[in-house]
């Protein structure tokens, strides 16, 4: 008889290394910058032949689909065609109130316009701002090495980016209508990376929204995104990531930094809906004391989609609080993996830290992976974590259909409140409602894509 | 809010098991793992050809696998394999009457109590002194009702037709490098069939002692319990404190027929220089039940996740588990709960206390594959952090495919609160027995499921630990 039953720890073997690309994917705007960006990037290129390529042992990828990260003959991304286009698009499709609106299409900006900017505030494209405001970006710009098992993507990123943007507020400078910039990506096998930089000084308020969107119905692309986030004294970030990337083969790598000075608070939305394999990572650390980090996240996981995320919430400093709080609804062979940890360390005493992930399967293929994590090496703590798996019961149903509605209407409507649960802690009503009609619209063609 | 009276409770419970004896052992393997010694050990056995040829299969898988470091902690670096003797033994054959066990032996035995226990209530008592079990004794009445109660090498030898059949089968050689060099060497332990339909009334027991420096015990238990039959088996354990590392591995395995239910409980209490590596899983059938229920007092380093496989249709795993992680202590428990039919359910509770620079970790899986319907599981796991230099860890690990399926997973890590201790100080307890108080208050409901005497040990021994760990 065999009874042995250990399906999560088959191998897998990787392509070998030389697979990767071989030469380093420089991109065309390197005129202007800076040496020690140039510095930045060689390092990062030396950094990223050494690191190994992840395998199923390393804990930072346990259940990820390792065959996901073959990327053979990918090539840095050339302009996109048609530019006109893609700015029309991304106007149409954006909410009625922001601060400022960048499209970047293959790494490259494409359109910007400023409509009510602070005075002080700096929005500016990663080159431009790297010509001109050099000494603001150096003591920032890729200083986080720690990462969440993607560091040889961190490594390419840092190699090759300089599509995003900066954006920097002075003490004092607060707005609070967001930030858009629309990431269009497109081409076959194409490698694009975009940054965000955003550093909010003392008492300093910002918000930044990215969404990230494929030119084609079927690109093949790959994004290797890296955001930072550095909130000062009693500063406040918010950042959004919006992802919806096409279906049919884009993937999607997204590392975030988080670091939040004293009484800072920095809330981080990731909505996915998009892209055939996502990699989150968010790192969210609280150096200085009273600091607060807000994790939130929504994904719709419908076909074969694979939603990878991994965070750390890194209580470095006393009386500091954070709250994770991600919900995936499942669809179809649609699989999912959440692996967070709250880890506080020696000394950060007074920490309150709450992590919690729920997952709704609707179907019987459907997969969900939950790894939550504590590691406490402090006194006077207050940790916990959830982590939930199940389905809409009938008698949910039944309420609904009682009153009229469908039973396929009333499975969509309890899953759009459960994954608007997410979307409703972040600010900004305007941006809430952009972003909830977003996933709406993906609910509507769950049944064809299925 | 630790003071320096924490670092005198800390050891106050261990010193009960902390005597030994002059070693005079009439076979000793010496140090070091090769064939040879898993040749000595099997000729020493007298045992059947398929057995060392398993043996030997063993011996290899253990040396290509790795050590599971990269998720496990650091510190099993620190075993040296060759530093060990993996078999010593005074060459007694088990003796059925307490009178026969060697004097030595005996006071052993005494000093944990024993035979008062046994001559109480308890059914039948094995007891194992380094590799070999010592004394055994299965109540007449029980034997008369088919129940065999033998240690390893008897099993296999006097009931190939019972044990064969599942020996490895639950655990196999290859799961981890520990039960692969636990089936490489392996001598002691106990092996019990139940036959269909009886109940036994009383718990099994058996405990187990290392008295021997550098000496490894591996110890093999293989319980089978037959369609609708029930027993509880209890083990304990302890051993003196030695300047050097020791380590123990064991394999457990347990297999319940249709409708059988199992109760394993163990009281780890080993001095805190061993290395306690254990592979303990059971495999439930149709309808029946599994419980482990773990209390984790001692050792070094304790890496155990006991699991239950549920194969057959409304089959039921449990484990309970209690964690304390004193100075120096690596408390690395939890669970792993595998359904492998549909309605299976399995729950999961697991308390630690880490106390000093104690380190407690719960490392959990559950796995619930998509062609099954309706299982379900609970996981809680509660942590109590006693000193600012005490550290926990949680790690659990679940995976749900489909939608037919529920599981809900919840942790947390508290101190005893200023305001508990401050109240219960009013009403005039000193600061040392208000923690007791809170401490026992927060592992109660576990507790009550352990039988008895053990429920008694147990808050006696947490009123111990905790004595001065205010101040």
């Amino acid at each position: 008889m065999s009874i042995v039953l250990t399906p999560m720890e088959e191998a897998i073997t990787l392509e070998p290394t030389d697979l990767w690309l071989s030469n380093p994917p420089v991109t065309d705007f390197d005129a202007a910058t800076p040496i020690w960006y140039r510095e930045i990037q060689e390092k990062s290129w030396e950094r990223f032949k050494e690191l190994p390529v992840p395998t199923r042992t390393n804990q930072h990828w346990r259940f990820a689909d390792l065959k996901m990260i073959r990327f053979a003959d990918l090539a840095p991304a050339v302009p996109a065609s048609d530019p006109a286009s893609l700015v029309a698009r991304a106007k149409a499709n954006r909410p009625a109130d922001f601060a400022a609106h960048f499209v970047f299409a293959n790494n490259r900006l494409i359109h910007s316009e400023i409509v009510d900017l602070p005075g002080g505030a700096i929005c500016l494209p990663l080159n431009e701002a790297l010509a001109t405001h050099g000494d603001l970006l150096r003591g920032h710009f890729l200083q986080e090495t720690q990462t969440l098992g993607g560091d040889k993507f961190a490594a390419l990123h840092g190699a090759a980016t300089l599509g995003g943007l900066f954006v920097h507020f002075p003490k004092g400078c607060i707005s609070d209508k967001p930030v858009l910039v629309h990431h269009f990506s497109g081409g076959e096998s194409q490698l694009t990376f975009p940054h965000t930089l955003v550093i909010a000084e003392d008492n300093a308020a910002v918000s930044v929204v990215d969404v990230f969107e494929s030119i084609a119905a079927s690109e093949q692309t790959l994004t290797i995104g890296l955001v930072d986030l550095i909130a000062d004294r009693g500063g406040k970030i918010q950042y959004v990531s919006l992802q919806n990337l096409s279906e049919n083969g884009a993937k999607h790598v997204q590392i975030n930094n988080t670091r939040a000075g004293r009484d800072a608070s920095v809330k981080v939305g990731f909505i996915n809906l998009g892209a055939a394999w996502v990699r989150n990572e968010s790192l969210n650390r609280m150096t200085d004391n009273g600091s607060d980090c807000q994790i939130f996240s929504a994904n719709l996981a419908n076909g074969i989609q694979e939603y990878d995320q991994r965070t750390l919430q890194s209580h470095e400093a006393q009386h500091t609080t954070s709250d994770l709080f991600f919900k995936n609804a499942l669809y179809n062979k649609s699989r999912t993996i959440f692996s967070g940890l709250i880890h506080v360390k020696p000394g950060a005493h007074h920490t309150d830290s709450f992590q919690t992930c729920r997952n709704l399967l609707g179907s019987e293929e459907a997969e969900a992976n939950s790894m939550p994590g504590l590691e406490i090496d402090a006194d006077q703590v207050k940790c916990s974590h959830g982590s939930t798996s199940g389905q809409i019961s009938d008698e949910e149903i039944f309420y609904l259909q009682a009153r009229g509605i469908p039973a396929d209407d009333a499975r969509k409507i309890i899953s759009l409140g459960f994954l608007n649960e997410s979307i409703e802690k972040l600010e900004g009503d305007e941006l809430k409602g952009y972003l909830f009609s977003a996933v709406e619209r993906k609910f509507t063609h769950l049944d064809e894509s299925a | 809010m630790a003071g320096s009276a924490t670092l005198e409770a800390v050891n106050i419970d261990q010193d009960e098991g902390n005597f030994s004896y002059p070693e005079d052992y009439a076979h000793d393997a010496g140090y070091g793992l090769n064939e040879g010694t898993v040749d000595y050990i099997s000729n020493i056995k007298g045992e059947a050809e398929w057995i060392r040829e398993f043996r030997h299969k063993a011996l290899k898988v253990f040396f290509a696998k790795p050590m599971p470091t990269h998720w496990a902690s650091k510190d099993l670096e620190n075993i040296i394999f060759n530093n060990i003797r993996y078999y010593l033994s005074k060459g007694q054959a088990p003796t059925r009457s307490w009178d026969e066990v060697p004097d030595d032996v005996k006071k052993t035995f005494e000093r944990l109590g024993i035979p008062e226990k046994e001559r109480k209530y308890l059914a039948g008592v094995e007891a194992q002194f380094d590799s070999e079990a010592a004394y055994s004794n299965v109540k007449e009445e029980l034997t008369k009702e088919g129940v065999i109660f033998v240690n390893s090498t008897e099993g296999l030898r006097e009931h190939p037709e019972i044990f064969r059949k599942w020996f490895g089968k639950v655990i196999p050689t290859g799961d981890n490098k520990f039960s692969a060099l636990n089936s490489a060497v392996f001598s002691g332990g106990s092996f019990i069939y139940v036959p269909p339909g009886l109940k036994v009334k009383h718990p099994l027991q058996a405990y187990f002692r290392i008295n021997a420096e550098n000496f490894g015990q591996f110890e093999r238990t293989l319980i089978i319990v037959d369609e609708g039959a029930e027993v509880t088996y209890m083990e304990g354990c302890t051993a003196p404190k030695f300047e050097t590392a020791t380590l123990h591995s064991a394999v457990v395995e347990l297999v319940a027929m249709k409708d059988a239910k199992i109760q394993y409980i163990t009281v780890q209490n080993w001095s805190n220089n061993v290395f306690n590596l254990v592979t303990k899983r059971g495999l439930a059938h149709e309808n029946a039940e599994i419980r482990w229920i773990d209390c984790n007092i001692g050792s070094r380093l304790t890496m155990k996740y006991p699991g239950v496989i549920m194969k057959g249709r409304k089959a039921r795993g449990e484990v309970i588990s209690i964690a304390l992680a004193n100075n120096g202590q690596h408390q690395d428990t939890g669970a792993k709960m595998i359904h492998a039919a549909d309605e299976t359910t399995s729950n999961i509770v697991a308390k630690s206390i880490s106390v000093g620079t104690g380190q407690s970790t719960y490392r959990g899986q559950v796995h619930i594959p998509r062609h099954l319907k309706g299982c379900k599981n609970n996981t809680e796991c509660d942590a109590l952090l006693i000193n600012s230099s005490s550290r926990t860890d949680t790690y659990p690990a679940i995976t749900v495919r489909g939608n037919q399926h529920s599981t809900q997973h919840e942790a947390s890590v508290s101190q005893v609160s200023e305001d508990q201790i401050f109240y219960m100080k009013q009403r005039g307890l000193s600061e040392g027995e208000a923690m007791s108080l809170s401490v026992n208050g927060f592992v109660n409901d576990l507790v009550r499921e352990f039988p008895m005497e053990y429920s008694v040990e147990l808050k006696r021994l947490i009123d111990m630990e905790m004595e001065g760990s205010v101040g």
